[in-house]
């Protein structure tokens, strides 16, 4: 059995003693995970910031300086929370998973060379934000024409992940050379099945820079914005099943350590991503279901298949009440509710993932509403689709990675964690906000409130009087979880300053170990096939409506800055 | 590879639930012709006040109870800025953008469509209640997109 059953990661290099005198040393694999993981806790930080003031312009409490204007920092608020936070996160995630479960004497300098690529990118795309030459929002729809700096930034950020996939295929390759006939472990095998549904997704966006770079520099004086439309939503919905992976690695493969359980099944944990690497990309254009130039036989094309991606996150959900319920009855604790109050819901290890668990079958049951097609024109660009994506990416993965955050530094540092009871305090005043927060901002969506718009009481129109009180709700939750995000944010900042060393081997950030491994079909190993059938998925279902729009006398617009 | 049969049984309620969503929605689009609005007809967006018939966006009276409404979508307001219509009428919305992407959305109707240069879009609703309905851009189209809105007066 390959699978491993404790920490076997590189450990830190820790003196005896309680309070050290110098500050503890750091491997130096870990110190790149955990570099990647505190740059996220930062951005997560500033980012819960710019939310909550968001929440409160909206609901009419505050107006924002025309220097920092509400579009400029709804603009950072998306970026930093969607392609940054948890991109810096993921990578350092898979970086970790890839390092200890596949030990041995590595250079570290492809995955630096990773992330400094992303820091840059990240830095130009924040400085074209911030001097408000970049009010595009996260989905820099053409022709709204930002910088140059901006998309160059945003390619950038993209390009550093390619350094970090690059490095754990890499380490994949020659962890399998010197293990012949073994099965990879399971952590790094969900890593690099995630990263390379990352890599085809990531080609689209590539795809749309090369349009946007030349057109924001004046070489090239249109842009055919239904194609860059497609292109980003080619790239925009794996992204959301890039969050999603992340979260179910660690639901697979670490929350179970938390209560003493196993992985129910190693095969179905391998089947269910390769699934996801399959089905993630072919999917898009239900984001465009509204959109003109498209036949709609091409949207119900994208629904079927998005209906098909819900299918490995049902079986995600029963492998994780699996697992429960055999850790439970092993130890001798039966019946619903037992088993429910026997969890560790005092560990925020286990308490941030389990949270995000529960906001997830609503996040869930509203997706399906949002990829029906026909039911979409009811909900589509209101707030119903930012509680959507606040209950989902704002909920079960970032609670999963704030969750596991709380096991990651302890474990790459040596340290003991700051705070615990803060930190089990910040997971639930999260759940908190996010249901409050949520739950308006679907209301208001059901209303017709729309989404990204700095002040919805269309001079006292009748039709917009009804949104205002959910507006407010919406910004109380805002503030809870921005208060929230400050006790993380000490947490793991703390983490790291009081230096305090564990006094036994740090447990919490685990893998937990499978049944079966060996059971599992040698084919589902195969990754590289399965990508290049991904690939041949994403071509046929995009093929058609690709043609569609080539074939049209397509008319380029000029572009222009708005704002 | 042994699947449980607890899990099985949990998939083929999961999957027997998505063939029904997908059955009521596929029924709906083909007997009721629910559809998200899917126009395919392409415009110059630089020349939309020369093109008809966008250069005199408006209402025009095509049946007993049908009209058609003109719209161009400009940052940052809708021509026509105000329609009346009478009560029960089939109203079927063209609109295209002049310069950025835009939104058209009548809410609590069902009337919401994407506006994208280069392209017409089309949306239609019957209104059967009178009533002074607000029309809004719903997408993000610069700095005065929250004042970006028209009425449509049902009489």
């Amino acid at each position: 059995m390959s699978s491993t059953t404790g920490p076997i990661g590189l450990r830190a290099d820790a003196p005896a003693g309680g309070k050290t005198s110098l500050p503890l040393s750091i491997a130096a694999g870990n110190l790149l995970a955990l570099t990647h993981i505190y740059t996220a806790t930062l951005v997560l930080g500033i980012g819960a910031l710019f939310g909550m003031l968001q929440g409160l312009s909206r609901a009419n409490f505050i107006i924002m300086p025309p220097a920092f204007d509400y579009y400029r920092m709804l603009t950072a608020h998306g970026v930093l929370m969607a392609l940054v936070f948890t991109t810096f996160f993921i990578t350092g995630l898979f970086t970790y998973c890839v390092y200890t479960t596949m030990p041995r004497v590595r250079s570290t300098k492809l995955g630096w060379a990773g992330y400094l690529v992303m820091l840059l990118g990240t830095a130009m795309a924040a400085v074209a934000i911030l001097d408000g030459s970049a009010s595009v929002l996260y989905t820099f729809y053409a022709p709204l024409k930002a910088s140059p700096v901006f998309y160059f930034g945003a390619t950038l950020l993209i390009a550093g992940t390619w350094f970090v996939a690059l490095d754990v295929f890499l380490n994949v390759s020659i962890w399998k050379r010197a293990n012949a006939g073994e099965r990879v472990p399971l952590p790094a095998f969900l890593a690099t099945c995630t990263l390379i549904m990352w890599m085809i997704a990531t080609l689209g966006v590539v795809a749309e820079m090369a349009l946007l770079i030349p057109w924001s520099l004046g070489w090239t004086s249109g842009i055919d914005v239904g194609l860059t439309r497609m292109l980003f939503w080619y790239f925009g919905h794996p992204l959301v099943y890039f969050w999603i992976m992340g979260a179910y690695t660690i639901w697979y493969t670490v929350v179970p350590s938390t209560y003493g359980g196993k992985i129910f099944s190693d095969s179905l944990t391998r089947l269910s991503f390769i699934m996801l690497l399959l089905l993630s990309t072919p999917v898009g254009l239900h984001h465009q279901f509204l959109d003109p130039g498209i036949a709609a036989g091409w949207k119900w094309m994208h629904m079927l298949l998005t209906y098909g991606v819900v299918i490995p996150s049902f079986m995600t959900a029963f492998a994780i009440f699996a697992s429960f319920e055999q850790a439970a009855r092993k130890a001798g604790v039966t019946g619903f509710i037992s088993i429910v109050r026997w969890l560790p819901w005092k560990n925020p290890v286990f308490a941030g993932p389990a949270l995000g668990m529960i906001l997830f079958i609503f996040g869930g049951f509203g997706g399906i509403v949002n990829s029906s097609y026909s039911m979409d024109v009811l909900v589509h660009n209101t707030m119903w689709i930012v509680g959507h994506f606040h209950i989902t990416v704002g909920g079960p993965v970032a609670l999963t990675f704030i969750g596991a955050t709380y096991g990651l530094v302890p474990m790459l540092t040596g340290r003991k964690l700051f705070a615990p009871k803060l930190a089990l305090i910040q997971v639930y005043l999260w759940f908190i906000g996010m249901v409050i927060m949520s739950t308006a901002m679907h209301w208001a969506g059901l209303l017709g409130s729309p989404r990204r718009t700095s002040d919805v009481t269309y001079f006292g129109a009748q039709g917009a009087a009804t949104w205002h009180g959910q507006m407010v709700w919406a910004s109380a939750g805002g503030v809870i979880i921005a208060i929230s995000v400050l006790l993380f944010v000490v947490v793991a900042t703390g983490t790291f300053l009081a230096d305090q060393r564990a006094q036994d081997a740090p447990s919490s950030f685990a893998f937990a170990s499978t049944r079966g491994a060996l059971a599992t079909p040698p084919a589902f190993d195969r990754l590289t096939r399965w990508g290049i059938v991904a690939i041949a998925l994403a071509l046929l279902a995009y093929a058609g409506p690709l043609a569609e729009h080539l074939s049209a006398h397509v008319y380029l617009a000029p572009g222009m800055r708005t704002w | 590879m042994h699947i449980h049969r607890a899990e099985r049984l949990w998939l083929i309620f999961g999957v027997s639930m998505l063939a029904v969503f997908l059955a009521v929605i596929t029924t709906a689009a083909v007997v009721d012709g629910f559809v998200p609005p899917s126009h395919v007809q392409s415009i110059d967006p630089t020349k939309v006040s020369q093109t008809p018939p966008f250069d005199h966006p408006g209402l025009r009276q095509v049946g007993a109870d049908a009209y058609e409404v003109y719209y161009v979508a400009r940052i940052f307001a809708f021509t026509p800025a105000t329609v009346t219509i009478p009560r029960g009428a089939h109203v079927t919305f063209f609109v295209t953008s002049a310069d950025v992407e835009h939104g058209f959305s009548i809410p609590e109707t069902g009337v919401n469509a994407a506006v994208t240069p280069g392209w017409v879009s089309e949306v239609s609703h019957t209104f059967a209640t009178p009533g002074t309905f607000l029309l809004i851009c719903n997408e993000y189209c610069g700095s005065g997109h929250q004042l970006m809105a028209a009425k449509v007066i049902v009489q």
